[in-house]
């Protein structure tokens, strides 16, 4: 037995140049694991029995943060794979590492595979895309934040359900009558600094960061205690005391309260859809991110969440061709396509959603197009193209913490943000200096 | 009386210590001297540049209100870790050394809770205590208290108290009872006989002998607390609410591999290594002259 697993281990130690001779290795780290994992794993198998030149090679390497611990790891070692998943606070990170990353453009422009930047929706690709609007990373998965409505409480609350949310003035209306009504948990949310702070900023057009929100340069400071921002986080802070926000942690705890039943309204991410289909056994609706009537632009465009694949330097140029194959397989229109309705994420050319509309997944699944409308109604401005912050995990966590101060009402928003200006500016001129 | 065998020669005692000497070296000094150089520096995190900076690291931490206040986080976390696993412990294993009847399987029962590693058992207490879910929670809930340790800095503290001690309670337990099972029977049947009851034996004759054993076990859970109760943390509030259980390892970890910022992360093991460093002096100088061996 023991002889036997030895020769079979020897045989293969051997033959394996040939197999890796034949067709050259693209190695792919991402953060997917369970249904997600599956449909990352299909669209690799798809690819690989798509051609015989190349094989991708997918393996999983964690959460976000430790993905990207991995891949930076590995550079440091010197075994890089080619394509490395990073999710969107980590852009700046990877913007900044000249030598160890080749832009997205000209792995394609080398690789002779079919590419047209004009393709993929601006406010997608804008999070990902340099100055000079050349794309630097390929947007993976993306979403935006929405507002889910559980219309059964708003009925067992007597709140009519189709009463207009489309503002924060009405949905504080609604919050009142929900809470008047007996409703415990009436608003709910998640990923708070992404929506009520980054989104917010952009969705009302007024900026979160100066400098084109970090795009034009490092010297970038905080602007989140803007005079909109302070007003916004007034209101949920009063909501708070209320009774009528619920703080439920930093991440997406509210979901479980939102799927149980348990409330009414929900700020989070479009992607929230499998999920909620799959558990909610009360009738929801999506409804636009609301804004507040008369402050800025609104409402211009939400900006996105998630992550995208970075080509790392240090290979041939044979392996980049085979990346490079790889990318513009991921952008056609049926891969994309199938991806934003399996999953709810953002299609990431226009050409999948109108194939998804086409094909009538909106007109069956009500609800899925909002969050394209919300992206893609308005062009981007400098205020809504993303944010480009070093260090920029951690700042959300100080972001977190400031929040917190305001739900228990040991802060007024205005102390709180102008605390985060001030933490999180120190955290931006050490990546400053860290990357002169 | 006194008898001493020494070496002839010098190879031997050089050889039989140091296979010791090599893994310290590799293991303890190299890392140690690593985060003291790498402290001086402000690196990108791929490693394709780095720049000296010499002590501004440390300067950037100090001027750093809070990373000033994470120390009193330290400070009150630990001491409460350490009371709530050594005190239990004791009380523990002096009942369970009074037990004539099924003390094996009792014995068994108390040290296993050990077996669940730290990251695993703040999951446990996060169940425990959930806003939504948590049982206890729910029963504090109708008895008319309000759990809410996600904003509640001092229930948050609370908890990650308990769920780090928990676990180190069966390990302390393990070590005051093996204590105990070595305090002479003869004397403290002499002092029975003199007429003194329980306690005052307790606090006269067993507890003087226990005290080398609690002074390693004080050694050894502030260390603990130090450095071993991360993933409890990292489960529980990651830090949170605002600041309240962000102590000092924690927040080493979410400046390096959070924030990728390995300057300010090494500066701050290197203050670690001091902290830890003098507590342990301060420990077997002062404390140390109290112990009875």
């Amino acid at each position: 037995m023991r002889n036997h697993l030895l020769g079979t281990l020897a045989a293969a130690t051997i033959l394996s140049p040939f197999a890796a001779m034949a067709e050259t290795e693209v190695h792919f780290w991402h953060a997917f694991g369970g249904r997600l994992g599956e449909l990352v794993a299909a669209q690799v198998e798809d690819f690989n029995a798509s051609q015989s030149d190349y094989v991708v090679v997918q393996s999983r390497k964690g959460n976000y943060s430790e993905t990207l611990n991995s891949g930076i790891a590995a550079f440091r070692a010197g075994e890089q794979p080619h394509i490395l998943m990073v999710f969107e606070v980590g852009t700046a990170t990877m913007m900044a590492a000249r030598g160890a990353v080749r832009p997205v453009h000209e792995v394609m422009a080398q690789s002779g595979a079919a590419f047209d930047q004009d393709a993929y929706i601006g406010a997608v690709k804008g999070y990902y895309t340099s100055t000079k609007g050349d794309m630097l990373s390929l947007p993976f998965n993306a979403s935006t934040p929405v507002l889910w409505v559980n219309r059964d409480a708003m009925a067992a609350a007597g709140v009519d359900p189709d009463t207009d949310l489309s503002t924060w003035q009405n949905v504080d209306t609604a919050l009142t009558a929900l809470k008047a009504g007996g409703e415990d948990c009436p608003l709910v949310t998640a990923w708070q600094s992404w929506i009520h702070l980054e989104n917010f900023s952009a969705y009302h057009d007024v900026p979160f960061a100066s400098k084109d929100n970090g795009f034009a340069g490092l010297d970038t400071e905080l602007m989140l205690n803007g005079k909109a921002q302070v007003a916004h986080l007034n209101a949920m802070g009063q909501w708070a005391k209320d009774g009528k926000f619920i703080y439920t942690g930093r991440r997406n705890e509210g979901g479980a309260n939102f799927r149980a039943g348990d409330c009414a309204l929900f700020t989070e991410s479009s992607a929230g859809y499998a999920g909620i289909k799959k558990e909610a056994t009360f009738d929801f609706e999506v409804r636009p991110l609301p804004y507040w009537e008369g402050v800025g632009n609104s409402p211009q465009n939400t900006i996105i969440g998630g992550a995208s694949l970075w080509v790392m330097e240090g290979h041939s140029e044979d392996e980049y061709k085979g990346a490079g194959e790889f990318l513009s397989f991921l952008s056609s229109t049926d891969v994309q396509a199938a991806w934003h309705q399996d999953t709810g994420y953002l299609p990431i050319t226009a050409e999948a959603g109108n194939a998804t509309r086409a094909a009538g997944f909106y007109a069956a699944n009500p609800g899925t197009e909002v969050a394209v409308i919300q992206m893609t109604t308005n062009k981007p401005t400098a205020n809504s193209n993303g944010l480009r912050l070093g260090s920029f995990d951690q700042i959300r966590g100080i972001i977190d913490e400031e929040l917190e101060g305001i739900w228990a009402g040991d802060k007024t928003a205005q102390e709180a943000m102008d605390s985060a200006k001030e933490r999180g500016d120190a955290l931006l001129r050490r990546f400053e200096s860290a990357n002169r | 009386m006194d008898q001493r065998v020494t070496f002839r020669g010098w190879w031997l005692p050089v050889l039989l210590i140091a296979p010791q000497v090599l893994v310290s070296a590799i293991f303890f000094f190299y890392p140690a001297g690593q985060a003291i150089w790498q402290s001086l520096f402000i690196p990108d995190p791929f490693g394709l540049s780095s720049r000296f900076v010499g002590l501004s690291n440390f300067e950037f931490l100090f001027s750093d209100k809070f990373y000033l206040a994470s120390f009193g986080t330290t400070a009150i976390f630990s001491i409460l870790v350490t009371l709530c696993s050594m005190i239990p412990a004791l009380l523990l294993a002096v009942m369970a050394d009074r037990l004539i009847k099924g003390s094996g399987v009792y014995r068994t029962m108390l040290i296993w809770p050990y077996a669940v590693a730290p990251a695993i058992a703040g999951v446990l207490w996060l169940f425990m205590f959930n806003t939504r879910v948590g049982v206890v929670s729910w029963y504090l809930g109708h008895l008319g208290y309000d759990w809410n340790h996600v904003l509640n800095g001092g229930e948050a503290m609370g908890l990650v108290v308990v769920a780090s001690a928990w676990g180190r309670i069966s390990y302390n337990f393990l070590f005051f009872f093996a204590a105990l099972q070595a305090v002479p029977r003869s004397v403290i049947e002499a002092a029975a006989i003199d007429g003194a009851r329980f306690w005052k034996r307790f606090w006269t004759i067993v507890l003087p002998l226990l005290s080398p054993t609690a002074f390693f076990l004080l050694v050894v859970n502030v260390i603990y607390s130090f450095f071993e109760t991360f993933g409890v943390i990292h489960m529980i509030t990651s830090g949170g609410p605002q600041q309240s259980t962000t102590v000092l390892v924690y927040k080493v970890y979410s400046d390096g591999f959070v924030g990728q910022d390995l300057g300010s992360s090494a500066a701050q093991s290197v203050i670690l290594l001091f902290v830890v460093g003098l507590l342990t002096i301060v420990q077997f100088k002062f404390v140390e002259k109290r112990v009875h061996y």
